[in-house]
């Protein structure tokens, strides 16, 4: 065969094949797993959400265990016993809101006018009423997201934290039990007044014993995704607090 | 004649001592710094890194009659992202507890230099079988150090392995931490990754001394 692999011809010819191949193989790839993603991505905010609310297979203090994917469906049916969208003032039954897309939410509540849509999950567990709220917000790296249940007072319950990009070992942490287990029990409201939780570095009570100080002891070596969770408690669990005063009357 | 012969044998294990893509050829060291603050991440990264680098020297290597010289380095960078996408989706798909474990990493292998200068320096040259026993070797050597950092920083600076708390509970002070044992923080921090690795190159070269160069 004589070729001339030098000639500009067959290097355009053999980059346009190659981007062919490739992008064909890729593009089939997708869209051949997409619907596998996708289930997997739902079953995860089911996860998730029944997390924070203390549905999951956690053993003593060990790792984080999330109830198993096959058995989370049915799970959450039962747990959850109903789905809030909160939209200003009113709010509605939509058993699709935990497919809400807070980031997508969030971006456009910046635009004036627009109603942002809260999810809220009332969940029932051992005969006590919680409430699951999504919060988003900004680590170091990338956005940092979790859910935060809640009981009638917006007293702490349980949470979970996740992230998009923070460095292992530091930042990533806030997805580890010993940090995420520290809010439980933490009060989010002083009397009326909304205070959050602080992560808080010199903190005096680092075993966390003091749980009306609205303060968790941080991450050494973490401070700006400790302030991200901070801030990320603050800004977004403060939308819910009217609802909780409309429900307290 | 084994399946391997002497030369397929000496393609796999001289890239885990003599010629160990980081500590000899020092390559592939932003990833070694990045990930090692944990035993799992870099055990997951070097599993990674072998199957990309295998099967990608082998693509290459396939290829390596019709690419163009000009573009070769481009066609050499699309064979890698493309293979480190396939991963990345089949991950997503079939193990998505995992994935999540690793995406930011999995990521990351498009730019291990390592990745480039064996398909550069070998796989263009050799056949496919030759290749994939390179790829996986070299693979391997760099796997070998990640383990090693990994191990070392996760143990001095946390104090567990594998998030077991080997040492005992450094709040509850119990095991170790009884007797006054402190975690060293600055061993979770990238610049100690470094030092690792700086320590292991000079116990390599100490050992065996065809390594050090005349000045």
């Amino acid at each position: 065969m004589a070729v001339n692999k030098d000639k500009n011809s067959y290097t355009m010819i053999f980059a346009v094949i190659m981007v062919l191949v490739v992008g064909t193989l890729l593009a089939g790839f997708s869209s051949g797993l997409k619907p596998m993603i996708k289930a997997n991505e739902k079953f995860e905010k089911q996860q998730n959400i029944l997390y924070a609310m203390g549905v999951n297979d956690n053993v003593g203090s060990g790792d984080v265990a999330f109830i198993a994917t096959d058995r989370v469906a049915d799970a959450f049916n039962t747990y959850i016993k109903e789905q809030l969208v909160i939209e200003g003032a009113t709010s509605s039954q939509n058993d699709k809101a935990y497919l809400i897309d807070v980031k997508k939410e969030g971006a456009k509540a910046k635009k004036a006018g627009y109603q942002r849509k809260l999810p809220l999950f009332i969940g029932e567990k051992d005969g006590k009423k919680l409430y699951i709220m999504p919060v988003r917000g900004k680590g170091l790296w990338d956005a940092i997201w979790g859910f935060v249940a809640v009981d009638k007072s917006m007293t702490v319950q349980g949470v979970y934290f996740d992230h998009k990009g923070e460095t292992p070992g530091l930042g990533a942490e806030i997805k580890q039990r010993y940090f995420m287990d520290d809010f439980i029990g933490e009060k989010l409201l002083e009397g009326t007044t909304y205070k959050g939780i602080k992560v808080a570095k010199g903190n005096n009570d680092p075993k966390n014993m003091i749980k009306d100080d609205y303060e968790v002891d941080a991450l050494a070596g973490a401070t700006i995704t400790g302030d991200g969770v901070s801030a990320m408690l603050k800004k977004d669990i403060a939308m819910y607090v009217p609802y909780f005063k409309t429900i307290n009357n | 004649m084994g399946l391997l012969s002497k030369k397929d044998t000496r393609l796999i294990l001289d890239p885990l001592a003599d010629d160990n893509p980081i500590t000899i050829q020092v390559l592939g060291i932003c990833s070694a710094l990045a990930i090692t603050a944990q035993l799992k991440p870099s055990i997951v990264m070097a599993v990674s890194v072998i199957f990309v680098l295998g099967l990608g020297n082998v693509v290459i290597s396939l290829m390596r009659n019709i690419i163009p010289s000009k573009i070769r380095i481009i066609v050499q960078l699309i064979v890698v992202a493309t293979l480190v996408i396939i991963v990345d989706q089949v991950l997503k798909a079939f193990a998505y507890e995992l994935s999540k474990e690793l995406s930011v990493f999995i990521g990351l292998i498009i730019t291990n230099c390592i990745i480039m200068g064996r398909f550069e320096a070998f796989a263009l040259g050799n056949g496919p079988w030759k290749s994939f026993l390179d790829g996986v070797g070299n693979a391997l050597g760099y796997g070998v150090i990640l383990i090693i950092v990994g191990f070392f920083r996760e143990l001095l600076g946390s104090g567990t392995l594998f998030g077991f708390k080997v040492l005992g509970d450094s709040v509850e002070k119990t095991g170790l931490y009884a007797i006054g044992y402190e975690n060293n923080g600055f061993m979770v921090l990238p610049p100690m990754a470094l030092i690792v690795v700086g320590i292991i190159i000079w116990v390599q070269r100490s050992r065996n001394s065809a390594l050090i160069e005349e000045n």
